[in-house]
């Protein structure tokens, strides 16, 4: 079961990220619990393995659109595929690290694994929280599914 | 010597390790490629991300230490929680950049391993 506040950790994180890389900050909605029927879906998702302490997943999903604005943020000039590809599980990977200042490191996180293409989180587990964002113009999601 | 898995980070930073410095840049994927790359290139200043495939950091900056202990090692990682970033250091490593990292902070880390290389 995920509190309140290890939902907030996770908000947190994705205003910290996009503060710290790009002169906007993002705007978090109200987190919800999601299930199969209504689970979002982009272009492009990073994972997250969680073991140790807490198992189970973290999810970054954002459209092609907002990633190649990201990357163009981090001062890359010329955006390849295999770019967009790396920067959403580099997304995934950073908050999903940073939040071991309140977990501890004992909150063991994977290598990114990326899908692409119309892909949606597939709810493993009881609780799925999505954390609804948005950065400049652009929507995405982080879902959080922990033990 | 650039080690990180993330095509996109390494990028970024050898972008802001160029400016102003006359410096040769080499980049690895992981913690075996760094090794390798590492004992024909003998560098001496690492940056090095600690969640990678193959090989991790902590222990490549282990085997690094141990082919040139006097090798300058900054680790750039997400990892934020204390005992990380002193695990890193207890093994060798000799700073320790949280991402998401901006290009001044990243700039100042690198400047002071530089500098602490230059008066050795």
């Amino acid at each position: 079961m995920m509190t309140e506040n290890e939902v907030q950790v996770f908000i947190d994180g994705i205003k910290h990220y996009f503060m710290a890389v790009s002169d906007s900050k993002a705007e978090v909605g109200t987190p919800y619990l999601i299930d199969v029927k209504d689970s979002p879906v982009s272009d492009y998702m990073g994972v997250i393995e969680i073991s140790g302490v807490r198992k189970g997943k973290v999810y970054v999903l954002a459209a092609r659109a907002m990633l190649r604005h990201l990357l163009m943020s981090l001062g890359e000039t010329y955006v390849t595929p295999e770019l967009i590809v790396d920067i959403v599980g580099e997304v995934a990977n950073t908050i999903s690290g940073n939040v071991r200042e309140q977990f501890g490191s004992q909150f063991v996180i994977s290598v990114p694994t990326i899908k692409e293409g119309g892909v949606g989180v597939i709810k493993e587990t009881e609780q799925a929280f999505s954390v609804p964002f948005r950065w400049k113009s652009y929507t995405g999601h982080l879902v959080v599914c922990l033990q | 010597m650039i080690v990180d898995d993330s095509l996109a980070i390494r990028r970024k930073i050898e972008r802001c390790a160029a400016v102003g410095r006359d410096v040769t840049l080499f980049t690895a994927v992981n913690g075996r490629d760094a090794i390798e790359l590492f004992k024909t290139e003998m560098p001496d200043l690492v940056t090095m991300d600690l969640t990678m495939p193959e090989l991790g950091g902590v222990e490549c900056i282990k085997v690094l230490t141990n082919l040139n202990p006097g090798v300058h090692i900054l680790v750039i990682s997400a990892l934020s929680d204390k005992a990380t970033a002193l695990t890193a250091i207890k093994n060798g490593a000799e700073g320790f950049l949280k991402k998401p990292f901006t290009d001044k902070s990243l700039d100042i880390a690198l400047t002071e391993l530089l500098d602490t290389e230059f008066h050795k």
